[in-house]
């Protein structure tokens, strides 16, 4: 049997995954690579909305934050297991991103950006605003996911590192097979469609106003459950998940790597979430250098790293 | 009616304020297609120039003529090496460079201003009139006269001079403009020279108010586009008018509703606007061409 490049693609990311704790001199590179995971996980979703449907978003860290705010509250509040508070939080984000996503995504290029963002800064608003439920700015604590507890009882005794390692390295494949899945389906097809052409698919029968309303919910889901996994790995939580940056870095994670692609998507994830732990040496000069690698990136590499250097590779040829 | 007075003169100088940062969004718009996120950052730099060119012992209209100067040639740089080389990219691209020169600027800023808020003096003191029961700063009354005059002479400039009608040739149709022999790289430095000079004007203005440090930029970007989308993007009037206006919003959300959200009433105002009139409130209705 042949094998795709969806299942190569896979199966390198999980044997990298898996092969990479080898290297690692000490336990705090498993902690970056569980924030390296999830932020990828989030970028996945956007590499769905802004790589196969050409729609831009800068308030998806909106979604993130109420996928993060539903684990630090419905346990305590609700009385719902933190795994279904996750769940909570995607179907919240879900319903949300439906009944936004609706009109504002009539709007195009830099109205769609800032309607989005406009309401990833009212979420933000609201997460810093109602300190009776959110403690405001200073955040809220996020109890325990359990899980470690449980395998330790099966007998696999996991530090805590290890174990975020591992289960969010194992929640990025699902979400780039999904996601690879997605872009051979009808309802990919669909959407690479209207970002050629919006005219063009609509007059070949796509529903383009409900397809581009499927790739934002969807999307939304992802940045809600990779907030999820941050605020229940971190057992903290402050609206910054939410705030205007952090939309901003998931895009740049998403068009740095190469918009178009899953495993460009966690390239640009890998090398954002390093460039700050890499710079704490020069913390002074952190804004300064993050600012240049993306104005640099963006005017050399216009596709993103991936498709820039897969092109290399390839030659003139294709 | 004394506290509806007073809510109305604080509308009016933040309003002032984002209605100069969205004309300079405006110009920069309708010369390059750009939206340009960096555009509160030369609002920070012409406060924080001003502020550290009079600490210097320099006279502060001097002081700020330079800082005006100074941010002008950045603007024109950042033209220079970061949106001409990449013009012709997608949307995404291009607000991620604008973000990226707004993210460099600002940690530019915090190495060399340090990340203390720092302050001038007020042009005329600090002694408030008294109007019906309310009172206003007299720094209110430049930063509004200023933005009007601002507007005024924009206005002079793009109707009655050759060169401003070669910049509304250039922003209708590069290729026409060239080919009627306008120098269109000199009208997209210009652009960007003026759009940033107008920012660093009202970070001159409104410091002595607000006073600024090296991160108020971002917030105010935000602000001042939203402005120029709720007036029409591409509109001047438009601009000047969405800037006031939204000020007004969030002076009276703050003073009748929650001082918390009154940076909600903006963007509440501006999904508003996108939903029900894309166009804003002075934009022409657009049509595609397939």
């Amino acid at each position: 049997m042949r094998l795709s490049s969806k299942h190569l693609t896979l199966i390198v990311m999980a044997a990298l995954i898996a092969a990479a704790p080898f290297f690692f001199p000490s336990g705090y590179y498993f902690r970056v690579g569980a924030l390296i995971f999830v932020n990828a996980l989030a970028v996945t979703g956007i590499v769905i909305l802004t790589g196969y449907a050409g729609q831009i978003s800068l308030g998806h860290a909106g979604f993130a934050g109420i996928g993060g705010y539903a684990c630090a509250l419905a346990p305590v509040h609700l009385g719902l297991h933190p795994a279904l508070a996750v769940v909570l939080g995607a179907v919240i984000s879900a319903v949300l991103a439906f009944l936004v996503g609706r009109p504002i995504l009539r709007l195009k290029g830099y109205y769609l950006g800032v309607a989005s963002l406009g309401f990833g800064i009212l979420v933000a608003m609201v997460l810093n605003n109602e300190r009776g439920l959110t403690k405001g700015p200073d955040g809220i604590e996020v109890p325990d996911l359990g899980l470690r507890a449980v395998l330790k009882g099966w007998g696999l005794d996991l530090s805590n590192g290890e174990f975020w390692y591992a289960f969010t390295g194992i929640c990025l494949v699902i979400g780039a097979w999904i996601a690879l899945n997605l872009f051979n389906s009808p309802t990919g097809r669909a959407l690479r469609a209207l970002h050629g052409s919006e005219v063009a698919a609509g007059t070949v029968g796509i529903d383009v106003a409900r397809v581009k309303l499927q790739a934002f919910v969807i999307s939304a889901v992802y940045a809600s459950v990779a907030g999820s996994l941050t605020a229940l790995q971190n057992k903290f939580i402050t609206p910054d998940i939410a705030g205007f940056m952090h939309s901003v870095e998931m895009v740049t994670m998403a068009v740095l790597g190469g918009v178009g692609s899953v495993p460009g998507a966690i390239l640009g994830a890998g090398i954002l979430t390093l460039l700050p732990q890499v710079l704490t040496v020069f913390a002074e000069y952190e804004q300064l250098i993050l600012g240049l690698v993306m104005m640099l990136v963006m005017i050399f590499l216009r596709e993103g790293l991936v498709p820039s250097i897969l092109r290399k590779f390839r030659g003139r040829g294709e | 009616m004394s506290e509806f007075l007073q809510f109305l003169f604080s509308g009016l100088t933040v309003g002032a304020v984002y209605a100069l940062v969205a004309l300079g969004f405006t110009i920069i718009y309708n010369a390059s297609g750009v939206v340009n996120f960096a555009q509160g950052e030369f609002v920070m730099l012409g406060g924080m120039i001003t502020v550290f060119a009079h600490a210097a012992g320099l006279p502060l209209p001097l002081a700020a003529l330079i800082a005006i100067a100074a941010t002008a040639a950045i603007g024109v740089a950042l033209n220079k090496l970061a949106i001409e080389p990449a013009r012709g990219a997608p949307v995404v691209t291009l607000i991620i460079i604008t973000i990226g020169a707004s993210i460099f600027i600002r940690g530019a800023a915090q190495l060399i201003f340090g990340k203390q808020i720092h302050t001038f003096p007020a042009f005329s003191g600090d002694d408030p009139i008294h109007v019906m029961g309310a009172t206003i700063l007299t720094q209110s009354l430049w930063a509004i006269g200023g933005a009007a005059a601002v507007f005024v002479a924009l206005w002079l400039f793009f109707t009655r001079t050759i060169l401003g009608r070669a910049v509304l040739a250039t922003s209708n149709n590069r290729l026409a403009a060239q080919l009627v022999g306008i120098n269109t790289d000199f009208i997209m430095t210009l652009s960007f020279a003026l759009s940033a000079g107008i920012g660093a004007f009202a970070g001159v203005l409104i410091t002595p108010i607000t006073m600024t440090s090296y991160d108020v930029g971002l917030g105010l970007a935000l602000k001042g586009f939203a402005g120029a989308m709720l007036g029409g993007m591409g509109n001047p009037k438009g601009a000047f008018a969405g800037g006031l206006l939204l000020g007004l919003f969030e002076a009276m959300t703050a003073g009748y509703l929650s001082s918390q959200y009154k940076e909600a009433a903006a963007f509440v105002v501006i999904l508003a606007v996108l939903f029900f009139m894309p166009q804003g409130l002075f934009g022409q209705k657009s049509t595609d061409r397939v």
